[in-house]
């Protein structure tokens, strides 16, 4: 059954090393839908958090594959374990100053912030999992989307699981 | 060793002896002339000039596949470096050791499109088991004890360094490493325990048990192993083309090779074998066939060292990941013979001896198996064999009965054309003293010819075989079996004439056309010393048989001749 999958890879943090796993990525057919990259807990280590989508089979194989990278110290699954995930989203939306407070508490619901207001639009912060970010957009369509920039999603195990 | 502020380039040498580096492969340029300043009257190592970087990698991996041990090879940067291209992706998909030094435009230069820049470490990452662009002199004694670490470890494979000319310019006080930081990579070697028991069980309960080796089972040095895990079971044995010499050929176990031009006995008893026990080898598509019915009853072991190949392409019922070696050691202990499989080893005996690989002989023309034949009684199966691809690689399979590990190289994954020739000059180069033959088709061959004159200059004495047959022989043959006789180009007519290439080189060159002339030429070239060229021009209209057509599973054999 082809499921998302949320895959944290520690990796060293050496030039070219995102290219790497990216490009395993590619050629081996496995599909990204979203990568982030950034530092992790422990210096020269970098981790990143992968969305993709497969069947349990072609997620081992991921999993192999990347073992096979020697700049690859540990894959987790995330989506296997209990986790956090969280993405963050800049959205700019037409916002006439009529239309405001009404944007504003949509915003509030959803208890994201607005970051700056020009003369006939708005930007919105959203921080959540993909599912809540989905549906402020969602909400605010309505009023014009004029730019929006998604980060992909950064994740973690609760508690004790590694 | 006192510490001494030395070039980069002196690094690079001092590391490479180090690492107990016998002879390098290259072709200098201006990228790495440091490094070949370097070398200039250094003599710890040879140095080998080829005449292309092509010529100079495929040396390196014969030379790494005849010994076991790490293949070196030297290019410049830009086009120098994406020669090797091919030389690395036939290493990788081989899983043979190499170490690639390029070298690269000065670090300031790098990014800005300049004279031979190349982003070789980009251009090779698909292809390269790992690669390294070296930053700092300082790092280099480190980066290269890691790089044959990993190229010889584990499932082995090429690692390319790259060197910006001003690294191997620039002068830094040389510390030998003593440390490694490869904290990602630690590669199983022994196996987990209940997966043996597993194995031995099921071996216990089979009734139609098939052992299915490949080139792991070499690259491990596991073939006593092997020899000793079969007699102990008495299961049938069948080895792949990368597997060859792994496992006696006239062993009465033995079935010959599986899968596109494998045997009838080994193709239908891996289909109706209940227990498939692949050792080493990693369920290549010109092995398996049809994937969808591939060995249907079987329940299937897969011992490999490489995990990411366990579950790959075939679904796997005990998987143990592990030195091929180190597992059939530990196997060896726990296993016992196979009792329930008496009616199987009558069958394969039988089979065995109802469809052995047959040809139509014929005194008019040569025929290429009967050649191969001439070779393998003159040479009692002892000698190196290396090969090109195409129907001679698959003759030189079928009919040369290959006894001992390492005996027969060629390029199985990647099926790289231009292999065959200069893998000889490093098998030869490793082993000076054993009888290296070169199988070549007349396609192969004109694809590395020119190292002809690293043969001479250095009076390697390789004995290279031309198989003639005037066309690309292989694509002729599925050209007439599945594209309708639709011959589309493929006919060699001007061709060089081979013995006056040979000679234009100072290579003695011999041709023969009818058997009589055939077996005179061939001893006359087994009694010259040095290189010597030997053409048989064969019936041009000959193919290889059995052939499983792709898409099909591997009991539906075109059996041609062999019927």
């Amino acid at each position: 059954m082809t499921t998302k999958h949320a895959i944290a890879i520690l990796v060293n943090d050496q030039p070219g090393v995102l290219q790497r796993v990216s490009g395993l990525f590619g050629r081996r057919g496995f599909n990204i839908e979203s990568i982030t990259v950034g530092q992790s807990e422990e210096q020269g280590l970098s981790r990143m958090v992968i969305v993709t989508e497969g069947d349990d089979q072609t997620l081992e194989q991921i999993e192999k594959q990347l073992y096979k990278l020697i700049d690859v110290i540990k894959v987790v699954n995330l989506s296997s374990k209990p986790m956090v995930s969280r993405e963050l989203a800049l959205i700019k939306v037409k916002a006439e100053p009529a239309e405001r407070p009404e944007i504003k508490s949509l915003a509030d619901t959803f208890r994201a912030a607005v970051v700056d207001i020009g003369t006939r639009n708005m930007m919105i912060q959203v921080v959540g999992d993909t599912e809540k970010v989905d549906a402020l957009l969602e909400l605010l369509k309505p009023y014009g989307i004029q730019e929006l920039s998604r980060t992909g999603v950064t994740a973690m195990t609760r508690g004790n699981a590694l | 060793m006192k510490p001494e502020v030395i070039t980069g380039s002196e690094i690079l040498l001092r590391s490479l002896l180090l690492e107990g580096v016998e002879c390098v492969f290259g072709y200098p340029g201006g990228a790495v002339l440091y490094i070949y300043d370097a070398l200039y009257g250094f003599s710890d190592f040879r140095h080998l000039l080829t005449r292309h970087e092509q010529g100079a990698i495929h040396a390196a991996d014969g030379y790494a596949r005849a010994s076991g041990k790490v293949g070196v090879c030297i290019a410049t940067s830009g086009p120098g470096a994406t020669n090797l291209v091919t030389g690395i992706a036939t290493a990788y998909m081989d899983s043979v050791p190499l170490v690639v030094i390029t070298g690269n435009v000065i670090q300031s230069l790098i990014g800005t499109d300049a004279f031979q820049e190349a982003d070789i470490t980009g251009i090779t990452m698909p292809i390269t088991k790992h690669s390294y662009l070296v930053r700092d002199a300082k790092e280099l004694p480190r980066i290269i004890h890691e790089a044959f670490h990993i190229a010889n470890s584990g499932r082995k494979g090429p690692v390319l360094i790259d060197i910006p000319k001003d690294v191997s310019a620039a002068t830094t006080l040389f510390e030998p490493a003593k440390t490694m930081n490869l904290r990602g990579y630690n590669p199983t070697v022994a196996p987990n325990r209940l997966q043996l028991d597993k194995v031995a069980a099921a071996i216990q309960e089979a009734s139609r048990p098939v052992i299915l080796a490949g080139g792991g089972v070499v690259y491990s040095g596991g073939h006593e192993e092997l020899l000793q895990f079969a007699e102990t079971t008495e299961i049938p044995v069948t080895t792949t083309l990368l597997g060859l010499g792994g496992f006696p050929s006239g062993n009465r176990l033995w079935m010959g090779m599986p899968g596109m031009h494998g045997t009838y006995t080994a193709n239908n008893a891996i289909q109706q074998s209940d227990l498939l026990i692949c050792i080493g080898a990693r369920f290549d598509d010109r092995v398996t066939g049809k994937l969808d019915g591939f060995a249907p009853k079987a329940k299937i072991v897969h011992i490999d060292i490489d995990p990411a190949e366990i579950g790959k392409n075939i679904h796997t019922d005990i998987p143990v990941v592990g030195d091929v070696k180190t597992v059939l050691e530990q196997l060896n202990k726990l296993v016992k013979r196979a009792d329930q499989a008496d009616s199987w080893r009558d069958q394969i005996q039988q089979w065995k001896a109802e469809k052995p690989f047959k040809y139509k002989d014929s005194n008019d023309s040569l025929k290429p198996q009967w050649v191969i034949e001439m070779l393998n009684e003159t040479t009692h199966g002892e000698a190196i064999v290396t090969t090109d691809v195409g129907q001679h690689q698959m003759w030189a399979a079928q009919y040369y009965k290959f006894n001992q590990p390492r005996s027969l190289i060629t390029s199985g994954g990647l099926g790289t054309m231009g292999f065959g020739f200069p893998s000889a000059i490093g098998a030869q180069m490793a082993h000076p003293d054993r009888l290296v033959i070169s199988i070549n088709g007349d396609g192969g061959m004109q694809m590395c010819s020119q190292e002809l004159a690293i043969c001479a200059i250095n009076k390697i004495p390789v004995k290279i075989v031309v198989i003639n047959n005037q066309v690309l022989g292989m694509v002729r043959q599925w050209q007439e079996l599945i594209y309708d006789n639709r011959y589309s180009h493929i006919d060699l007519s001007g061709s060089p004439d081979f013995v006056k290439l040979a000679e234009a080189y100072g290579v003695k060159g011999l041709r023969a056309t009818n058997k009589e002339d055939a077996q005179e030429v061939w001893r006359e070239a087994l009694e010259t010393p040095g290189p010597v060229l030997v053409e048989f021009v064969v019936d041009k209209q000959e193919n290889v048989y059995p052939m499983v057509p792709q898409g099909s599973t591997i009991d539906q054999m075109l059996m041609g001749d062999c019927e």
